[in-house]
């Protein structure tokens, strides 16, 4: 298959040999799972269970809140213990509104599952949508964008292309890798199932070169599957951005502010398309989700299957524990994971990979000055000028930032990762894109604002007007009334 | 003597037809700064600043009589927004932003005087005579006059808190000075 150049990106040590070898295996059930109610891009999700019920594997704990959300189930059968606020798998350790279910160990199904789609791959895309919908897959890639919105793309647009996304470009990462070499079959008959709900003629899965033996078994299984192209992509950090992938495939770049839909191409992780086939072909929603636990400092570094809530600590004991004591916890890949202020968060949806990074491999230093070599000019797989955007930033001008276009940098971290100066620039990014958002939402709240007193201002002048013409008619009343008693 | 009569009131008709007409034509309504400042101003007509509303307040901004931190609802960004459109420095580094508010009310001292409900200007508190009160929050804009007018201290002003929505990184610290550099 021909492929496209894609500008920039950088070739950070890979480090995935150390998990890539060894197995997919299940994490024994925690004493307690923390399920958030918000592990999703949109509306927090609405509980419809109550502190003290019993639930089944499988139960639907949580409904969706909105159009753009995602339904939360229980991973395994027991009690609802509270719906309390806990730290949410972010950087700020912030709380937020969570289920805790405490395990029963019987591990029982609820007997209330949709039945299996018959025949998926012909059946009504509207029907398809509905159930990936209910399963409450989201992008399991990282983005944790409900899926069944993403499917509903093709009802408005022309798709031509499914791009199943096995590029897993960030270093130590080996989840996806380890999905496709156990479970091809999986993930491309639910790769199948969703270009059917998406009406796109081809299936195409971009693999980084980095891994041969995914390569292999996914080139393999494809033979017996009609439509669908497996593909070798370049290892060149950022390839598994959506927009990168679909560049290298079809050539195109995606304008900013616009999708890969609008090119034609709708994108979608290798673990969603499996989740898609259980949703699918078994009825059952997404309950569980393979995690690397990776890093200089874990002890036993593995992919594990862990049920959605299990607690980060309960990953790193199962992998051996800590060998010693790290300098960070990512949650993510190395280049654009977010730091852990405790490993007493839970696994969501779109956690990939826990590392606890040592000293060494965060390589951290102080920041020097801009000696303007233009490293990260030529590297940015966006095509934007950091050095320019974050002297911007650092005098305050966030505004003449975002006119050269801080808001279409994707955080790819590669600028920060060449710097020679240890400049962080991708923090500097990061944070103007959120102060911009603040103003966002501050001049909204202002319009929203000014509507109301708008309506308070028009309302009053109504009453008083209202107040005049009855006390008008009072009037000429009083006047007719004195006039004819005059008379009388 | 006619002539003279004649051709003064001609000129004088000719250019006060010019002088009409030009001032039709070139007509200005007011002064447009005032509407630009009143776009950056909350427009909620809160009163806070001490003019009768946010209109009021741009004209004396436009004037110069009022200062750019004229507006305490705003905060920094709106005094920032306002130095930046009428070409000044503020100096802003005294004025201290105490981040977006809004009100609540305490159920336990709520009296349902109704006075909060008269003042506030987005209809944001719902209640009736003797009932109990209570703050819309998303409509409130923080602009503390029910706080003030409040007979019982039912009310307080409340720090909007972050949630992980809203919640971003910190602008990194600046670039190290370098020391070992000759």
């Amino acid at each position: 298959m021909k492929l496209f150049p894609v500008r920039g990106g950088v070739h950070p040590e890979y480090r995935k040999e150390r998990t890539s070898e060894s197995p997919i295996v299940a994490l024994p059930l925690p004493r307690a799972l923390y399920l958030p109610l918000q592990q999703h891009i949109g509306a927090p999700a609405v509980p419809v269970v109550a502190v003290g019920d019993l639930v089944k594997k499988g139960q639907r704990l949580a409904d969706r809140g909105g159009s753009v959300s995602a339904p939360v189930h229980a991973p395994t059968s027991g009690r609802i213990a509270a719906i309390t606020d806990f730290a949410a798998p972010h950087p700020s350790g912030l709380p937020q509104p969570t289920i805790v279910l405490e395990p029963d160990g019987a591990d029982a199904w609820t007997d209330d599952l949709p039945s299996p789609i018959a025949d998926p791959l012909d059946t009504d895309p509207a029907a398809i949508r509905e159930r990936v919908a209910w399963a409450g897959i989201v992008g399991l890639g990282g983005a944790a964008f409900p899926s069944a919105v993403k499917l509903q793309l093709g009802t408005e647009r022309t798709i031509d292309i499914l791009l199943i996304n096995g590029a897993e470009c960030e270093p130590y990462l080996t989840c996806d890798d380890r999905v496709m070499r156990e479970h091809a079959a999986e993930v491309l008959d639910g790769a199948r199932i969703m270009a059917r709900a998406l009406g796109a003629a081809r299936v195409v899965v971009g693999i980084e070169e980095n891994k041969p033996q995914a390569l292999e078994i996914m080139g393999k299984a494809a033979l017996a599957a009609a439509g669908v192209t497996v593909t070798a992509v370049p290892a060149q950090y950022p390839m598994g951005s959506e927009r990168h992938l679909t560049q290298a495939i079809i050539g195109k770049e995606t304008p900013a502010r616009k999708l890969t839909a609008d090119l034609g191409v709708v994108v979608h992780n290798v673990a969603t398309a499996r989740a898609v086939h259980h949703a699918v072909r078994f009825g059952r929603p997404l309950l569980a989700r393979v995690v690397t636990v990776g890093g200089g400092a874990i002890k036993d570094a593995r992919n594990v299957e862990a049920p959605l809530g299990a607690l980060v600590s309960d990953l790193v004991s199962f992998c051996g524990g800590l060998s010693r004591p790290p300098k960070r916890i990512v949650n993510g890949g190395p280049m654009m994971g977010q730091p852990l202020p405790s490993l007493d968060v839970p696994v969501v949806k779109g956690t990939s990979g826990i590392l606890a990074l040592t000293t060494e491999e965060t390589n951290e230093r102080p920041s020097q000055p801009c000696i303007r070599c233009g490293t990260c000019v030529t590297i940015c797989p966006c095509g934007l000028v950091p050095v320019e955007m974050a002297a911007y930033i650092r005098k305050d001008n966030v505004e003449a930032a975002a006119k050269i276009g801080v808001r279409d940098c994707v955080s790819c971290g590669s600028c920060s990762y060449v710097c020679p100066s240890h400049i962080p620039l991708v923090h500097y990014f990061n944070y103007a894109k959120g102060h911009l958002n603040d103003l966002d939402r501050e001049v909204r709240k202002r319009d929203h604002i000014s509507t109301l007193v708008e309506a308070r201002r028009s309302r009053l002048e109504k009453q008083a007007e209202a107040k005049r013409a009855a006390a008008a008619v009072r009037k000429t009343q009083e006047a007719a009334t004195t006039d004819s008693e005059a008379r009388a | 003597m006619l002539l003279a009569v004649g051709s003064l009131a001609a000129m004088g008709a000719t250019l006060g037809a010019v002088l009409g007409i030009a001032a039709r034509l070139l007509h200005v309504e007011g002064n447009p700064l005032e509407a630009e400042l009143q776009d950056l101003l909350p427009g909620s007509q809160c009163g806070q600043c001490g003019y009768v509303g946010c209109a009021q307040a741009a004209a004396a901004l436009a004037r110069g009589e009022a200062p750019v931190t004229v507006c305490p609802p705003g905060g920094k960004a709106v005094a920032e927004k306002l130095a930046k459109k009428l070409g000044v420095t503020a100096d802003l580094s005294e004025h201290e932003d105490t981040g977006p508010e809004y009100a609540l009310i305490n159920e336990d001292l709520c009296i349902g005087c109704l006075r909060c409900i008269g003042e506030c200007t987005a209809d944001a508190i719902i209640g009736g005579p003797k009932q109990l009160h209570t703050v819309i929050t998303d409509n409130c804009h923080g602009c503390a006059k029910c706080f003030k007018i409040c007979p019982t201290e039912a009310i307080t002003m409340c720090k909007v808190p972050v949630t992980l929505g809203t919640w971003h990184w910190d602008k990194p610290q600046a670039v190290a000075p370098a020391e070992h550099m000759h």
